[in-house]
C-alpha cells in the first residue's frame, strides 16, 4: 500500500566526489598513524589539555548522529507525512555520522591499536564503558529500521523499530553528555543540565547536516525540493537553534549563580582570549544569530540557498561551542586550593596555551571526509532519494500539519 | 609498541604489580602461575610476587608543609630516578610528572607554603570510576594504579582526576626501569613506589626528603606513626569537599 518513498540516484561526477572524500579520509588516517608512531608529542595536546581538536569534531559527529535521526523519528514515531520519505536518508546519515565520529575518537586514542581491549574489558561504572554498548546497538537498531523502511514487504514493522531507535538515541546522547556531566572535578562540567543540553544540540546539529546533504542530493538529481517543504524544515532548524541558545544561557547562568563558578565564567565569557572570541563570535553570532536570520527574515529566507547557509552556520557555531566547552574547560586551571595563588613546575594555576597541530586538524577533518564518502557511496548504490507526492500531501493537508 | 610486556595480559588485577615485576625481571611470563594461594598480610611486611595486596592495610602519606622547603625538589628527582622517568621532553607540558612541587601564597595574609603534589590515592577514586576498560584500579591496600597493558590512552581518567595527578606518555620510551613498566600512549601516575613498598621499603620520595616532611605508613594500623598523628593532629585533605577520602594528608595548610 506504500507508494515508493525513495528512489535511486545517479550522481554525476560520482568518482570525482568519491575521490575527494577518500583523500580527506585518507589524510586523516595517515595523520593518525603519524601521531600513533611518534606519540601525542606531535600534537598540541599536553597533560593539561589532553582532549584536543579531534575530540571537538568527534563529539560533534557523535552527538549530531543521534540528532540526524530526528527527521525519521518525526515521520515514523510522530506520523508527520512530510518527513516520511526522508526517514531512510535520515537513518543512513545517522549511521555514517556515528561511524565517522567513532573513527576520529578511536584514532586519537593513545593506544588506537587496543580497540579489541576496549571492547573486551568493560568497566560498567564508566560512562565511556556504557558507550561501548550504546553505539553498537544504535548501529544495529538504525540499520534494521532503514531496512524495514526500504523493504516494502516489511514496512509495517518500521514503526516499532523506529520507536526503539528513537528511544535509544535519546539514551545515547544522554550518555555522551554524561561523559562531561559526571566529571565532578572540573568547574566547566559538573552540571545536570549538560545531558539535556546535548540532546537539544544534537537536534540542531543533526538537522543541519541532514539539510546540507539533502540539498546536495537534489542538486545531483537536478531537481528541486518543494519550497513549502524546504521552509518547513528550515523553520524546524530555526526552532532547534533557538532552543540550543536557551539551554546555553541556562547552563552559564547555572554556573554563575548556583555553582558560583564566577572566575571560570569570566574566563570563558570575557577574559580568556580565544575562548570568549569563539563563544561570542562563533557560537552566538555565526552559530545562532545568522541561522535565525536566514530562517526567519523573509527576504533571506526566500533565497534558495538559505537552508544550506543556515545549516553551515549552525554547524560552525556547534564546533565553536564545543571548542570552548571542551578545550576551554581544560585550559582553565583546576582549582585545588581556593583563594590561594598557585605556582608549580607543572603549570598549576596557569591557563594552557593550546594550539592544535596539523595532524590533529587533518584527523578532525578526516571525520567529515569519511562521513561524506560513506554517505555518497550508499546513496549512489541504494535508493535513498526522497520522493514527495506533492498532490497527495496537499490534498491531505499534511503540509500544514 | 612491540615490547614483550605488551603481550602479558594480567587477568587478575590483584596480582598486577607482582606480575609486572616478574615479567620485567625475567622476560618469561611462565612464573605468573594462576591460582597462587592468597595469603593475607598485615602491616608493612614485604609481599612476595603473586601474593595479593591486603585490605587490612591502607597505605597513606602525611606531608608536613611547615617542613617542606620552597625550591627543594629532592622528592621529584628521587621519583624520576626510581621510576625511570628520564625521557627528553621538548615541551615540558607534555612530560610526565608523577610528583611535582606546588608553591602557594595566601594573598590575604601573604603566608607562603610549599608542598609536593602527587596522586592522592583516593579511597573513592574518580579515575577508577570513569576508566572504560578497568585499567585504572585500586589495590586492596588502597594504592591506585594503571594496568598499562589494558590502558587504551583515552585520557578520561585525566579528565576525572581533581589533582592533575595523571600524565599521558606523549612519546616513545627507551631505557625503562624493568620493575616499573611505562609506555607510550598510556596514562600513568604515582604508584606510591609500589615495587618498593611490596619489598617492605618506603617510597623513594619519602626516603629522599632531607627535611623528613613526608611520612608513609599504614593508616589502618592504630599503632603506626601515621595513624597516630592523623588521629591526634590537625590534617587536611585537598578538596575535601569532594569527599574522596584521600590517602595523602597535609599539615600546615
Ligand atoms: S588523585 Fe587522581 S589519579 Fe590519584 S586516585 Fe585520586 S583521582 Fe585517581
Ligand atoms: S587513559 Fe587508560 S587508565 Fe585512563 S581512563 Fe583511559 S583506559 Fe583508563
Amino acid at each position: 500500500m506504500q507508494s515508493a518513498l525513495t528512489q535511486r540516484l545517479r550522481i554525476p561526477n560520482f568518482y570525482w566526489l568519491a575521490a575527494i572524500g577518500a583523500i580527506i579520509s585518507a589524510a586523516g588516517t595517515l595523520a593518525a598513524f603519524y601521531m600513533e608512531h611518534h606519540g601525542h608529542q606531535v600534537t598540541g595536546m599536553n597533560n593539561q589539555v589532553f582532549w584536543g581538536l579531534p575530540h571537538v569534531f568527534a563529539i560533534f559527529l557523535i552527538v549530531g548522529a543521534s540528532g540526524v535521526l530526528n527527521v525519521a523519528s518525526i515521520g515514523t514515531v510522530f506520523g508527520k507525512k512530510v518527513y516520511k520519505p526522508r526517514g531512510p536518508l535520515s537513518g543512513l546519515l545517522a549511521i555514517t555520522m556515528l561511524a565517522a565520529g567513532l573513527f576520529v575518537i578511536m584514532l586519537d586514542l593513545g593506544r588506537a591499536d587496543r580497540l579489541i581491549v576496549a571492547m573486551t574489558h568493560v568497566n560498567w561504572t564508566s560512562v565511556f564503558g556504557w558507550n561501548m554498548v550504546l553505539y553498537p546497538v544504535f548501529f544495529g537498531l538504525v540499520g534494521l529500521y532503514v531496512w524495514l523502511l526500504l523493504d516494502r514487504k516489511m514496512y509495517a514493522y518500521s514503526k516499532a523499530a523506529g520507536t526503539a531507535a528513537f528511544i535509544w538515541r535519546l539514551v545515547m546522547t544522554t550518555g555522551t553528555g554524561s561523559i562531561f556531566g559526571f566529571v565532578v572535578a572540573r568547574q566547566a562540567y559538573n552540571s545536570a543540565i549538560i545531558a539535556p543540553m546535548f540532546i537539544i544540540m544534537s537536534f540542531a546539529w543533526g538537522l543541519a547536516m541532514f539539510l546540507i546533504f539533502q540539498a546536495a542530493m537534489y542538486k545531483w538529481e537536478g531537481s528541486q525540493l518543494d519550497e513549502e517543504i524546504r521552509q518547513r524544515l528550515n523553520k524546524l532548524l530555526g526552532t532547534f537553534v533557538a532552543a540550543v541558545a536557551y539551554f546555553v544561557v541556562v547552563y552559564h547562568l547555572t554556573n554563575l549563580y548556583y555553582a558560583k563558578q564566577t572566575a571560570f565564567e569570566t574566563f570563558i565569557l570575557v577574559s580568556g582570549g580565544i575562548y570568549p572570541q569563539l563563544f561570542w563570535g562563533g557560537f552566538v553570532v555565526v552559530g545562532t544569530i545568522l541561522p535565525l536570520l536566514f530562517v526567519f527574515v523573509p527576504a533571506l529566507r526566500s533565497m534558495a540557498s538559505s537552508s544550506v547557509l543556515a545549516s553551515i552556520f549552525t554547524i560552525l557555531g556547534g564546533l565553536a561551542f564545543l571548542y570552548v566547552f571542551i578545550i576551554g574547560g581544560q585550559a582553565y586551571p583546576l582549582e585545588m586550593f581556593p583563594g590561594m595563588e598557585v605556582k608549580s613546575s607543572f603549570f598549576d594555576g596557569v591557563v594552557d596555551p593550546y594550539v592544535p597541530s596539523l595532524p590533529e586538524f587533518l584527523l578532525s577533518i578526516g571525520g567529515f571526509g569519511l562521513f561524506f564518502l560513506l554517505s555518497l557511496i550508499v546513496v549512489q548504490i541504494l535508493p535513498f532519494m526522497p520522493q514527495d507526492d506533492m498532490a497527495q500531501l496537499r490534498a491531505s493537508g499534511a503540509l500544514q500539519d | 609498541m612491540s615490547e614483550p610486556q605488551d603481550r602479558i595480559e594480567n587477568k587478575s588485577r590483584r596480582s598486577f604489580v607482582g606480575a609486572a615485576a616478574v615479567a620485567g625481571a625475567s622476560a618469561g611470563v611462565a612464573a605468573l602461575a594462576p591460582g597462587l594461594k592468597l595469603i593475607e598480610v598485615a602491616g608493612a611486611a614485604p609481599r612476595a610476587p603473586g601474593e595479593p595486596a591486603s585490605s587490612a592495610v591502607r597505605w597513606g602519606m602525611l606531608i608536613d608543609t611547615t617542613k617542606c622547603a620552597s625550591g627543594c625538589d629532592a622528592c621529584v628527582k628521587a621519583c624520576a630516578t626510581e621510576n625511570g622517568i628520564n625521557e627528553t621532553v621538548k615541551d615540558p607540558r607534555q612530560g610526565s610528572q608523577w610528583i611535582r612541587k606546588i608553591d602557594l601564597k595566601d594573598p590575604k595574609t601573604g603566608q607562603e607554603y610549599s608542598l609536593p603534589m602527587l596522586c592522592q590515592h583516593c579511597e573513592h577514586p574518580p579515575c577508577v570510576d570513569v576508566c572504560p576498560t578497568g585499567a585504572s584500579m585500586k589495590r586492596a591496600d588502597g594504592i591506585v594504579l594503571v594496568d598499562r597493558h589494558i590502558c587504551i590512552g583515552c585520557r578520561y581518567c585525566m579528565m576525572a582526576c581533581p589533582y592533575k595527578a595523571r600524565s599521558l606518555v606523549h612519546m616513545p620510551l627507551t631505557e625503562q626501569n624493568p620493575l616499573v613498566p611505562r609506555g607510550q600512549g598510556c596514562v600513568e601516575a604515582c604508584t606510591f613506589c609500589v615495587q618498593r613498598v611490596d619489598r617492605g621499603q618506603q617510597p623513594a620520595c619519602v626516603e629522599a626528603c632531607p627535611e623528613k616532611a613526608m611520612l608513609f605508613g599504614n593508616l589502618n594500623d592504630p599503632n603506626s606513626e601515621i595513624a597516630q598523628r592523623v588521629a591526634k593532629e590537625k590534617t587536611t585533605q585537598v578538596r575535601a569537599d569532594l569527599k574522596l577520602n584521600l590517602g595523602v594528608r597535609y599539615q600546615g595548610i
